[in-house]
């Protein structure tokens, strides 16, 4: 009877109370559907939680709950104090936010879009990623910088570019790029833990794709350790390495090409710096064919950095055929829909690459 | 008693030199502790140059204390920089300091001063013009000589150079220009964040004081009310580039704008002290932050490629020298007021030049850091991991 009234108080969420863990979370024991920006959004949570070093500062994360509402809700539970509203001045509120790890504290910085980082980038690289070496030891920067990176729809050039390529060049910083919401929710939840530099590069249009998260990702002691990429499926014939919602264009064309009875090995790099060479390797030696595939510029990008390591390591001679790299189209993007459609990989150019280089 | 006096004397002069208030013998503490040493005054007042202010009701007393104590430290200290950084000059000149290296000597009463007027617990951040802060911030002078000549036993391991030292509640040394401004400011918003009642003093040169993040850190740091102390380091020239060539407004302390001002000269070591003095209360009573411009000059130029002489008269920087140099300045007073003798300051003088010969000495003669440490301190607090090489074949690896 007791259990009956409760379920009826709960209401709409028909979840036993018996099953509630904590006051603030409703979910029950069980694989639930979560959204990217919840799931960021939770890993913001429980860190600040946990640590009372933690902040975050950034446009817009306070009042209007984030210009893309990731930080909904922070605000109100964790005050002026530990949420802080910037200025639209990112070279100066960056250089606070490293001032402010140099001095202890474990800032989470937010850039409305990593287009805006490149007002900041001297920070990130000169005043955190490089401190740590130049001072041989002596002072460590633990901070993370957040935000959306690469495509989003119909924003245009100024907006649209993917930095995996630029962070990723530089030693002292490690460079996350999450896909789904458990890799967005472990990985942020690391990369706030880190002592170090960590460029944090979501996507907006991943933000409300839903994923279902484990149980075992439900635990505020859920990581995923930076560096190491996922096996998002299993193949024989051909290894897929993408990052970010390009790996949802991967995983559709793999579907497309299974009628054909083509496998592809679909890995998700999740950390662009380090690189999970090692995964890449082992599948490479045992599909013989590789095609990286990203949203970002070809030229230095990230599948030149992957092609350049195979040539150069033990992979190299299990090819079958020579790896390539599908990216997006060497120019600014374009507005008008049908133009931006054909700049970024779509299900049918992965589609394409994968039986050329397979010669069928 | 006279023979007893004499001896006592000869102890205190003999321990003067180390530290004017340490002392050797339990009879000779009995009468310091009742009057000083004989003959020398053991503190006077001095009369201190006024300093215009902005957005202030009143700017800092215009008369200082200065005790034998403090003017024996600040003497030895300012000293100690002055004479490093002609060490310096030297073995730059022998090639034995490569790269970048900007020196102090002109400079030093600001560094004394500033350091005179907070408290070792409280922060501080400069650019790169910074082996007399990286002294008075508690760096010693062996590693820091050490570091430029990129010694293993150099302050940051030989790794970072000039321009890279660090020590506890120093946050560097720091070779892109402005950008110490708003890191600066971070460091006051974590002690405020902490509650730790420090602060933290932010400088900045001429040069720098008309870059942009400088004031959107203004902005920041008077919204935010974060104890920091913004301080224009004014030597007149940015490089080679005089004030009025670079800045449309040379009242540096008024760039602030709605942060109150002042400026101050920086050749007086007890006027800058006096000002920073004032300007730590007014952060931490909750003001939030102040700007203080310190008028100083550098007597090399911008760094050791820079004659210094092709945008400046030689005539400008030996009256600079002859009238206003803060070591003789202080040592006038000290003088004049029968504070010290003029022995006991060659003492010291004698005491300094060793401690630096002894310090090049090791800078010269210490190993480089090891080849095997290259990678090293990439990460903290991080599990060996592999770097790659010069070409494929060489495996390198990085500890923390």
């Amino acid at each position: 009877m007791a259990y009956l009234r409760s379920i009826l108080r709960s209401g709409k969420n028909a979840v036993p109370a018996v099953l509630r863990r904590e006051f603030h979370r409703t979910l029950p024991a069980a694989v639930q559907q979560v959204t990217v920006r919840d799931a960021i959004k939770e890993a913001l949570d429980e860190e600040l939680e946990r640590d009372e070093r933690v902040f975050l500062l950034g446009e817009e994360v306070a009042l209007f709950e984030g210009a893309y509402k990731v930080t909904r809700g922070l605000w109100k539970k964790y005050g002026d104090k530990r949420i802080i509203d910037t200025p639209i001045t990112e070279i100066g509120f960056t250089g606070i936010a490293v001032g402010a790890a140099m001095a202890g504290l474990r800032p989470v910085v937010e850039y409305m879009s990593f287009n805006f980082s490149m007002q900041s980038v001297d920070h990130i690289i000169n005043s955190a990623a490089k401190t740590y070496y130049m001072s041989g030891g002596l002072q460590p920067v633990s901070i993370v910088f957040r935000g959306p990176n690469g495509a989003a729809p119909g924003v245009a050039a100024q907006h649209a570019q993917c930095f995996a390529a630029w962070y990723g060049h530089v030693p002292g910083l490690k460079v996350v790029s999450p896909w789904s919401a458990e890799d967005a929710k472990g990985l942020l939840k690391s990369a706030i833990r880190d002592d170090n530099p960590v460029v944090f590069l979501e996507n907006e249009i991943m933000y409300s794709v839903p994923f279902e998260m484990s149980e075992e990702s439900q635990s505020k002691d859920f990581l995923i350790p930076i560096g190491k990429a996922k096996i998002e499926r299993k193949g024989n014939h051909v290894t897929l390495v993408s990052h970010s919602h390009v790996v949802s264009r991967c995983m559709d064309a793999a579907a497309v090409l299974a009628k054909d009875g083509i496998e592809c090995e679909v890995i998700n790099l999740r950390t662009i710096r380090p690189m999970d060479m090692e995964a890449i390797e082992t599948s490479v030696m045992k599909t013989k064919h590789l095609i990286t595939v990203e949203g970002g510029w070809p030229q230095f990008g990230v599948g030149g950095e992957i092609l350049a390591r195979i040539m150069e390591g033990p992979g190299f001679s299990y090819l079958n055929a020579p790896a390539v790299r599908v990216t997006g189209v060497d120019i600014p993007m374009p507005y008008a829909k049908h133009l931006e459609e054909n700049t970024l990989p779509q299900i049918k150019d992965i589609v394409f690459s994968v039986k050329k280089t397979l010669n069928v | 008693m006279r023979k007893m006096l004499t001896i006592i004397s000869n102890v205190l002069r003999g321990s003067a030199s180390r530290n004017g208030a340490e002392l050797v013998s339990e009879g000779a503490r009995l009468v310091v502790s009742a009057r000083t040493y004989a003959d020398f005054t053991p503190q006077a007042s001095f009369d201190i140059k006024n300093c215009d202010v902005h957005k202030l009701e009143e700017g800092p007393p215009l008369q200082a204390v200065l005790t034998r104590e403090e003017g024996l430290q600040y003497y030895r200290t300012m000293q100690t920089i002055r004479r490093m950084e002609l060490k310096a000059d030297q073995l730059y000149k022998q090639k034995i300091i490569r790269g970048f290296c900007h020196l102090y000597d002109g400079q030093e009463a600001c560094a004394v001063g500033i350091e005179a007027g907070i408290k070792r617990s409280d922060h501080l951040i400069t650019a790169y013009r910074a082996h007399g802060y990286t002294y008075t911030r508690g760096g010693t002078v062996r590693e820091i000589m050490a570091e430029l000549t990129g010694r293993r036993g150099g302050i940051a391991k030989g790794k970072g150079g000039s321009m890279h030292m660090y020590t506890k509640h120093f946050y560097g040394g720091n070779g892109i220009v402005g950008a110490q401004v708003p890191l600066g400011a971070g460091v006051a918003l974590a002690c405020k964040y902490l509650g730790k009642n420090e602060l933290c003093v932010c400088l900045y040169g001429d040069g720098a004081a008309n870059q942009g993040q400088i004031f959107e850190t203004y902005n920041m740091a008077s919204l935010w009310k974060l104890p920091c102390i913004f301080i224009c380091e004014n030597n007149q020239y940015g490089m080679g580039t005089s004030v009025e060539r670079a800045a449309a407004s040379t009242d540096y302390y008024k760039r602030g704008d709605f942060i109150p001002g002042l400026r101050v000269d920086g050749m007086d070591v007890l006027c800058v002290r006096e000002a920073t003095k004032f300007a730590a209360e007014h952060c931490k009573s909750g003001k939030g932050p102040i700007l203080m411009e310190l008028l100083t000059y550098r007597y090399h130029g911008h760094s050791m490629s820079d004659p210094g002489v092709s945008y400046r008269t030689r005539e400008e920087i030996q009256e600079v020298r002859s009238k206003s140099d803060p070591i003789t300045l202080l040592k006038d007073r000290m003088l004049s007021n029968n504070m010290v003798s003029v022995e006991e300051l060659k003492e010291i003088d004698v005491e300094v030049r060793k401690e630096i010969e002894d310090a090049a000495q090791f800078a010269t003669t210490d190993p480089e850091p090891p080849l095997e440490e290259l990678c090293n301190h990439i990460f903290y607090n991080e599990p060996p991991m592999k770097v790659r090489g010069i070409s494929p074949w060489i495996k390198l690896k990085s500890v923390s």
